[in-house]
């Protein structure tokens, strides 16, 4: 078998193809953030809780009402969504116009509730899911053994991550929105309600925060507290794409998952700290992340 | 000449008017210092000192949140290399006087600062506050992976020890008035910084940065010194804290530490120089006392709903809205 | 030398209890503090669970000791050891507390422990898994009462190995507690004619296992074990279960899986796992009964940590009242003295380093078709006989023990 620095290659694809699969999970939720910095100048510490929320509302609607995994990877989001926006409209809204360190420091708050309460009432044990029958099982790939959900996760993550990036680069409603916050007097005048756009917009970086969630509930433990833990991690993406890229935040998600997965290889215990070594590197030479725009 | 009456008049009166404030100012001050001199009669020693060390870890941070404007996500890196540089010392060191320990603690936080400085000075904004909690990471993996600390099970039994060789530290009435003394010299410090000449360079940048650069100033030069000055106190805290507690751990240098220490900063008031004792007090006492209550299990929502309600509300944190409060009924 | 004079002093002190002189309950009331984290990572396992669980065995004796009022505090630790050392000292130094039974995370505990002991009061640990708690951390004031790390890493692996599972991967919480697990599964692992082909250690917490499960697999090791807790070791067997570990012929083992994990899981993922655990609620009708009553106060099926408590305070309160003393020491000692018979050990015994040792048990998780409920999770595979399932004192570093 031929080796790669002491591992063969056969594991190292299987790694670098797990690597993909995380990353695009980090892609999806790094998306939401650079959605809601980039257009909005918010600094979404609340988007791990909404990560979570997205799982526990998936588990909690099947286990009282019996809403299946296809119906909660619309459902879910959306609730999650209008959640967001209600925190927006009550809350965000309250500290417009203040330095955006404020809006972190806010979101933040808000994520402790949103986690503690949940804590008290389901426990940290994590809530039981289990994978759709449809992608029970999966396939042999000759250097690993793939899953048929985790094929599933790459795809349509890929998918919602290139149709954001599409909508707002490319569309007019894209354009609209990039313009209603740059210049919320201007689009006022055009007839278009800039606050309400502000809150779909705030609701709709949640919601991809909240549909990386319902793809997590069946292969993580499902726990008021899983979102926590990602979140500096996808934060760290963020910085690296450049705060407020779209593009930048998708492909350094991935790129991070691949770097994260070979860690995971060659000096497993650093792989939690890898992020923030490149990150520190990277705005070193980079001052505003890799695709970012000096300010 | 009735003019130069009313001027003289006017100027006695806006001197009177200063002086009473003075005087008011230095009452308050004495009231407090009297409180802090008497409360350990009163209070429980242990939980004061407690206070006094996040007070001080607070204090440190404002100065630069408060009064240059640099958000850092990463000042529990700082706390805990004081905490564990000291414990390990006086662990280790037999017969290595207290002092000593602390003043090593500090001092490599210090030079711990300085290299955060050197990385991270010349972000703006969100990118500062990313790199500074990036670089805390790091130090906290250094921590987990390095066998001294005890990992998780923190770095047990540090002994207090003597102070200068004399005073047994082991009673917490001793321990309690030395860390006080510590306090009120880096509470002083700070106050003096903020108001000399370096200070006025600190706030010049925080109002306005490239100004400030225009003026001819080397802008990166005092942000350096403003960082490396609070990393320095943040971890004499640490230092401290580990002697009080005779224990160091990792949650000191884990992040929720870093946004416990600007939800104090917030809650007392950024940019006023009372504002994180008060807030560090505040908190610590809530924290303290919830968990003990019937709300035990409701602490993490309750400090965030503190934090929500600080940011919405009372931007200006416990001090600053009375200080506001004060200015409003007084002209 | 301190060591030797507080000793002394304390036997003398219970030689004189004992026969009766001064014996009394100071301050005409037994003061219980229940310390634990309430909110975090370990919530579940002891948790406000465990507090309802103390104040049970509480209620069950009667709620005095001999005309002494029994009063009960509580406390969220918040996974801190600074929270910990500052609540554990005021109530021992203020509010007159005499014993604190909970404690989960190591940090917790180990500080607490510390201060019980300059303040010579009595804690029972529950909660904690390290097993440097009767070790190097031993202290004359505290009784570690339902399970360790060394307790838990002995009895799986011997049993698999026994069955056949030669080769072993180990993936373990970068972390002391992991590092001492994994070194006693090698020891014992090769001890019984196995061999450790491989390990990684992972950071803890890590969100995401596939990585380590692949590389597991590849290491083709007849047994994967972790070495972790908590979440971890429930991402890690749901990804395993997702890998299709079992299926490829790999035996998993969870070297520290509790019953509030496995039901977390499910039966579908984690059916056919081996563990080691200290109780389970469905083993007699002692255990079914009181697990029936602690189910209607809490709603949920006892973790062996909440059985623990319970009996640990039930012992306690024996104790103070068959010596008529609140004093640790003299109430440790008549606990060592007398064995431990009731609904969560036969025959169990508190040694010199505080260690209680009693039988643990081998469980396999059902099947989903053997399972006829949400909390019907283990068979009982084998009883691990007190004298094996724990560290002996020979090789104990326990001051205590020494001398």
């Amino acid at each position: 078998m031929s080796m790669i620095f002491g591992v063969p290659v056969a594991v190292l694809s299987g790694q670098l193809l797990i690597g993909v699969i995380n990353g695009a999970f980090y892609a999806l939720l790094s998306l939401g953030l650079a959605v809601i910095f980039g257009l909005l100048k918010i600094i979404n510490f609340a988007h791990g809780a909404m990560y979570m929320l997205g799982a526990m509302v998936t588990v909690i609607m099947f286990d009282a009402l019996g809403v299946n995994y296809w119906v909660a990877l619309f459902l879910a989001p959306v609730l999650v969504g209008v959640f967001g926006m209600l925190i927006e409209y009550f809350l965000l809204r309250r500290i417009t116009g203040q330095d955006h360190i404020y809006s972190l420091l806010l979101t933040f708050g808000a994520a402790l509730m949103i986690q503690g309460i949940l804590t008290n009432i389901y426990g940290v044990s994590g809530l039981r899911y289990s994978i759709p029958d449809l992608f029970k099982g999966g396939v042999n790939l000759g250097f690993m053994f793939l899953p048929y959900y985790r094929a599933w996760v790459i795809l349509v993550a890929l998918i919602v991550c290139f149709g954001t990036w599409f909508m707002i680069e490319k569309t007019k409603l894209g354009a609209y929105l990039r313009a209603g916050t740059e210049d919320a007097q201007l689009m006022q005048g055009f007839g278009i309600n800039v606050p309400l756009l502000i809150s779909l917009t705030y609701g709709f970086g949640v919601m991809l925060a909240a549909f990386a969630g319902v793809l997590a509930a069946p292969i993580y433990s499902v726990t008021p507290v899983m979102g926590s833990h990602i979140l500096i991690v996808v934060f760290a993406v963020v910085v690296i794409g450049g705060m407020g890229s779209i593009g930048g935040a998708i492909i350094t998600g991935v790129l991070m998952g691949v770097i994260e997965g070979l860690t995971k290889t060659f000096y497993p215990p650093a792989s939690s700290a890898v992020i923030f070594l490149v990150m520190v590197v990277v705005l070193m030479f980079r001052p505003a992340g890799l695709f970012g725009k000096e300010a | 000449m009735n003019e130069t009456v009313k001027q003289t008049d006017i100027q006695k009166a806006i001197l009177e008017q200063q002086q009473s404030e003075h005087r008011k100012k230095m009452i308050l001050n004495g009231v407090l210092l009297v409180l802090l001199l008497v409360a350990p009669l009163v209070m429980y020693p242990v939980f004061l000192m407690k206070i006094l060390c996040f007070a001080l870890f607070a204090v440190a941070f404002n100065l630069l949140l408060g009064y240059t404007g640099l958000l850092s996500f990463g000042h529990a890196a700082f706390l805990a290399t004081g905490g564990y540089t000291t414990g390990y010392l006086l662990s280790n060191v037999p017969g290595l006087s207290t002092e000593l320990g602390i003043l090593a603690g500090t001092l490599m936080a210090t030079v711990l600062g300085f290299g955060f400085a050197l990385l991270s000075i010349r972000r703006q904004g969100i990118y500062f506050a990313m790199v500074t909690l990036a670089l805390a990471q790091l130090v906290f993996f250094f921590f987990v992976q390095s066998s001294f600390t005890g990992g998780e099970d923190g770095m047990q039994g540090i002994p207090r020890g003597e102070l200068f060789g004399l005073i047994d530290l082991n009673d917490n009435l001793n321990l309690y008035y030395f860390i006080l003394v510590v306090f009120l010299a880096c509470y002083l410090l700070v106050q003096r910084t903020v108001g000399s000449p370096f200070g006025q360079v600190l706030n010049a940048i925080k109002q306005n940065e490239p100004r400030a650069i225009s003026l001819g100033y080397n802008v990166n030069r005092y942000k350096i010194l403003a960082f490396v000055i609070s990393a320095a106190l943040a971890g004499l805290a640490g230092s401290m804290k580990s002697v009080v507690f005779q224990l160091a751990s990792l949650n000191d240098a884990h992040w929720h530490t870093s946004g416990e220490v600007i939800l104090m900063t917030l809650v007392g008031g950024a940019g006023t120089l009372l504002g994180p004792v008060v807030g560090a007090t505040f908190v610590v006492n809530v924290e303290y006392q919830l968990a003990q209550g019937p709300l035990r299990d409701w602490v993490d929502p309750i400090l965030g709903g503190i934090f929500v309600l600080t940011v919405i509300a009372f931007r200006s944190g416990i001090v600053g809205e009375i200080q506001k409060f004060m200015r409003k009924n007084l002209s | 030398m301190t060591m030797i004079k507080k000793l002394l002093t304390s036997a003398v002190a219970s030689a004189l209890m004992v026969s009766g002189a001064q014996a009394e309950i100071s301050d005409n009331m037994v003061k219980m503090g229940y310390l634990a984290d309430m909110s975090g990572t370990y919530r579940d396992l002891a948790g406000p669970n465990g507090l309802k669980a103390m104040e049970m065995a509480i209620k069950d004796f009667g709620g005095s000791v001999k005309g002494a009022k029994i009063e009960v505090v509580s406390a969220d630790d918040r996974n801190s050891p600074d929270v910990a050392s500052s609540t554990v000292r005021r109530w021992v130094e203020n509010d007159k507390v005499d014993m604190i039974g909970g404690m989960v995370a190591s940090s917790v505990t180990i500080a607490a422990t510390k201060i019980l002991e300059e303040n010579n009061k009595l804690g029972i640990v529950s909660g904690s898994a390290a097993s440097s708690i009767t070790n190097e951390h031993c202290t004359p004031n505290h009784i570690h009462y339902v399970y360790d790390t060394y307790a838990l890493s002995i009895g799986t692996p011997t049993a698999i190995v026994q069955e056949g599972g030669k080769t072993w991967f180990i993936l373990t919480a970068d972390y002391a507690f992991g590092h001492a697990m994994e070194a006693d599964v090698t020891r014992v692992v090769e001890a019984n004619g196995g061999e450790v082909v491989g390990s990684i250690r992972h950071p803890f917490p890590t969100p995401d296992f596939s990585s380590f499960i692949l590389q597991a697999q590849a290491s083709g090791a007849d047994v994967i074990a972790l070495a972790n807790a908590g979440a971890d070791t429930t991402n890690a067997i749901n990804t395993a279960s997702e890998f299709g570990v079992t299926q490829g012929g790999q035996t998993l083992a969870a070297l520290v899986l509790f019953l509030s994990d496995v039901h977390a899981l499910g039966t579908d993922v984690a059916q056919g796992i081996q563990l080691t655990t200290g109780w389970y609620w469905d083993m007699n009708d002692e255990t079914r009964a009181w697990s029936d009553r602690f189910m209607e106060a809490t709603g949920a099926r006892p973790t062996m940590v909440h059985a623990g408590i319970y009996s640990s305070t039930m012992q306690y309160l024996k104790a103070v009242e068959a010596t008529n003393s609140d004093d640790s020491q003299t109430v440790r000692k008549y606990m060592m003295e007398h064995p431990i018979n009731d609904m969560f050990a036969k025959n169990g015994r508190i040694r010199e380093d505080g260690r209680m040792v009693h039988d643990m048990y081998l469980a396999e998780v059902k099947t989903p078709e053997e399972s006829s409920g949400e909390w019907d999770l283990y068979n009982i595979v084998r009883t691990i006989p007190a004298d094996e399932a724990f560290r002996p004192l020979s090789e104990s570093k326990c001051k205590l023990v020494s001398m």
